[in-house]
């Protein structure tokens, strides 16, 4: 065995900084799925009718799908009856104002440095914190209304936009989309609802933060995002969960709207809780985000820095139909000890001129598994579609895989497709050098990594990038000892 | 400064160096020469503290300290700087960020105030100015796309801007045209100081046309077989290396 495997072996255990417990009295359902479950959140949540009855188109739909089995990735079986699929922070009455949350839900926020405080924010940055079930508070809410946006909870957002909200809700993916996608809009809880009028651009970073807390719950939420004709917006989600042993499902909707020349940037900073160092416990993240480029020159662009849960699966993709739209796809995803990842992206060119750029950066470390799965398909109207993939995979150690997967389907023969792929290791060679120059074997880890990850650490927002790097580099702790 | 006795070292289930004896002191320049698989470049690996090898008997002391106790990190810290026969690339990471991280690095270890942007900005405009290297090259990543000749030169930039007290040169004349090998001599040569020692591993003697040692060594079948002057190289030069090989044998025995 050489040196640099077994310095490897030496795994420190992992810190999960996140993993506290909120004791919140909390509403919750019993668990289990039928019908009536479905209904009774609809009626805690004060729904409209139609609203119900597309929940009950989808739960009937999804009692006759079959979970997906070609991902990359192996998990016991889900026993749907065992989740609980509303559970929320016991409130008085209906909130007026930021000061009316729950002290101990605003301390957890506080303890997650997410203040939901105006003053003590990030300038520049409006909050949803969305608290297992429900969304607990939303700031500068006020402030963007000056300029006709809607920032809010999914749920307000039913009650109080309903044009908008049953004009776009599924049609970018419709609950018969796959398995988690018609569970989520049978049983969807909250969320964050965007919505930029023409000609805005969104004067401050928007975020959504998720946190689950409470025990055997599911979190099932959904994001909505309308950008107007030349309007830009930029948002961004961060998300985290206790310890448990045991498995908590998270499957969430997202879907962006587009409309000519509008730009929607989507960055995610994911870190639930991974599970142990011997995988026991963790989140599955199980999420479908797809972004439709509707109109003329219109622009999405998706960044993920995935670095938490037991399994990702998730493939944020652009449906590119109108002419000259641009997609994006900017991917780093972590798997430590026996996380497992199976991400990629779907560029779907519809329109003519429309271009893709896809970088994506697979780490592996532990007994990590690593899957990039990517389709790039160009349909036969899509004159001149232009598409580069590039995929990055870096291992650290011997035990951890990559693998990936690009589909290709071209139906127009003036398409021009790149892909390129690299598989490296942080070789003992290099982590030498490094410490032949005097730096720490974890410092030159972290360089190599972030070096690895920078052309994905430039698209996030500053706010961001910095928090990013740091996250990464606790994920990553202990893989080389 | 740096005394080496008995020094026996295996690779994997090779022995490659068979006791070796050497002591260096502050201000001279030795020239470790030699075959090829004499293990010469293990013996500069070694005082490194690359992981591959294992020490197997013998003592390495530094400034009367036990090196062989120390990580490769510490010793880097401590003054020890080995110039790459191969240097390494790392992607995405820019040479300027990886020379500022090492120079602070050492700076903490010694108690001396890390260096910010600026002032470290400043020193390397300096030091490149000194050592003839094109600043471009400082923003570039790590040794990824330079040439033989560039990767040589950014060793001896490292070099000159760590300030090590014990410089070890892995053939770095390997695969330098004489216009690369000038600048590289010419970047060592200006670094010779009396309170540094320099120990400079090679298969030719051409490079010590310009870096003039004070000794030199010849390894064969990981022993030191013939110490002298710098008037030994030119006799290799001439001879080869097959006198002293076979004069080895009797020594061994």
């Amino acid at each position: 065995m050489s040196t640099a495997t077994e310095t490897i072996e030496q795994l420190a255990t992992r810190e999960y900084k996140y993993g506290f417990v909120t004791d919140v009295e909390a509403d919750t359902i019993p668990k289990g799925l039928n019908e009536d479950v479905v209904r009774l959140i609809s009626k805690k949540k004060e729904e409209p009718e139609w609203m119900l009855e597309w929940r009950l188109k989808a739960f009937r739909l999804w009692l006759t799908m079959k979970e997906p089995t070609w991902q990359n990735v192996k998990y016991e079986p889900i026993n749907y009856q065992d989740i609980v699929y509303y559970s929320a922070p016991k409130k008085k009455k209906v909130l007026n104002s930021l000061d009316e949350v729950d002290p101990e839900v605003r301390a957890t926020f506080d303890k997650l440095g997410i203040p939901l405080d105006e003053q003590k924010l990030l300038a520049g940055v409006a909050v949803d914190a969305v608290f297992d079930s429900v969304s607990v508070a939303t700031t500068f809410r006020a402030k963007l209304a000056e300029k006709g946006i809607i920032f809010m909870s999914f749920s307000e957002a039913v009650r109080e936009h309903p044009e908008l909200v049953k004009k776009y809700l599924g049609s970018v993916v419709p609950y018969s989309d796959n398995f988690f996608a018609a569970l989520n809009s049978a049983v969807f809880s909250d969320g964050s609802f965007v919505y930029i009028p023409k000609g805005v651009r969104c004067p401050m970073e928007l975020s959504t933060y998720f946190r689950i807390n409470a025990k055997d719950t599911g979190q099932f939420e959904r994001t909505l995002i309308i950008a107007e004709e030349g309007s830009y917006v930029s948002y961004l989600e961060g998300c985290t969960a206790p310890m448990r042993d045991e498995n908590q499902l998270h499957a969430a909707v997202v879907e962006l709207v587009a409309h000519d020349d509008a730009t929607i940037k989507y960055s995610t900073i994911q870190n639930w809780y991974p599970g142990d160092k011997n995988g026991k416990g963790g989140i599955y993240n199980f999420v479908t985000k797809r972004g439709l480029c509707a109109g003329r020159g219109s622009k999405i662009t998706w960044t993920q820095v995935e670095t938490g849960s037991a399994i990702t699966w998730k493939y944020p993709g652009c449906i590119l139909q109108g002419d000259n739209s641009i997609g994006e796809f900017y991917s780093v995803a972590t798997t430590n000890n026996w996380q497992q990842a199976d991400t990629g992206t779907k560029m779907i060119h519809l329109g003519k001129n429309t271009r893709s750029t896809i970088v994506s950066k697979g780490i592996s470390a532990g007994h990590g598994q690593n899957t990039y799965r990517g389709l790039v398909r160009v349909g036969k109207n899509a004159k001149n579609a232009r598409n580069y993939s590039q995929c990055d995979s870096l291992l650290i150690g011997d035990k951890c895989g990559a693998h990936t997967f690009p589909y290709l389907e071209i139906r127009n023969t003036s398409a021009r497709v790149e892909h390129e792929a690299s598989t490296s290791k942080i070789g003992e060679d290099q982590i030498f050098y490094c410490r032949q120059r005097g730096i720490t074997t974890e410092d030159a880890v972290n360089m190599i990594v972030s070096g690895f990850c920078k052309e994905v650490f430039r698209e996030l927002p500053m706010e961001f990038a910095v928090e990013a790097q740091k996250l990464l580099s606790v994920s990553l702790e202990g893989s080389v000892g | 400064m740096l005394d080496i006795k008995n020094l026996q070292v295996r690779a994997e289930d090779k022995q490659i160096l068979n006791g070796i004896d050497l002591h260096v002191n502050a201000g001279e320049v030795h020239a470790i020469m030699g075959p090829n698989g004499s293990g010469k470049s293990t013996l500069a690996r070694v005082i490194a503290g690359h992981p591959e090898y294992q020490v197997v008997d013998g003592q390495v002391q530094f400034e009367g300290r036990d090196l062989l106790e120390m990580d490769p990190d510490e010793r880097a810290r401590q003054g020890v700087f080995m110039a790459f026969q191969y240097p390494v690339e790392i992607a995405g990471v820019q040479n300027q960020y990886f020379l500022k991280a090492a120079l602070n690095a050492k700076r903490k270890h010694l108690g001396q105030p890390e260096l910010d942007a600026m002032e470290f900005l400043q020193l390397i405009k300096e030091k490149a100015r000194l050592l003839d290297i094109d600043q471009a090259m400082l923003s570039r990543a790590v040794n990824e796309g330079f040439s033989g000749g560039e990767k040589k030169r950014n060793e001896i930039f490292q070099m000159a801007l760590l300030e090590p007290k014990l410089a070890l040169l892995d053939e770095t004349d390997s695969g330098l045209d004489i216009d690369a090998l000038k600048v590289v001599a010419n970047g060592v040569n200006s670094l010779r100081s009396p309170a540094r020692a320099t120990i400079v591993v090679t298969h030719y003697q051409r490079l010590l046309d310009y870096i003039i040692p004070d000794f030199v060594h010849v390894l064969s079948a990981g022993r030191i077989v013939k110490s002298g002057g710098k008037e030994l190289a030119f006799e290799l030069e001439k001879k080869g290396y097959g006198w002293l090989e076979t004069g080895a044998e009797p020594v061994g025995a």
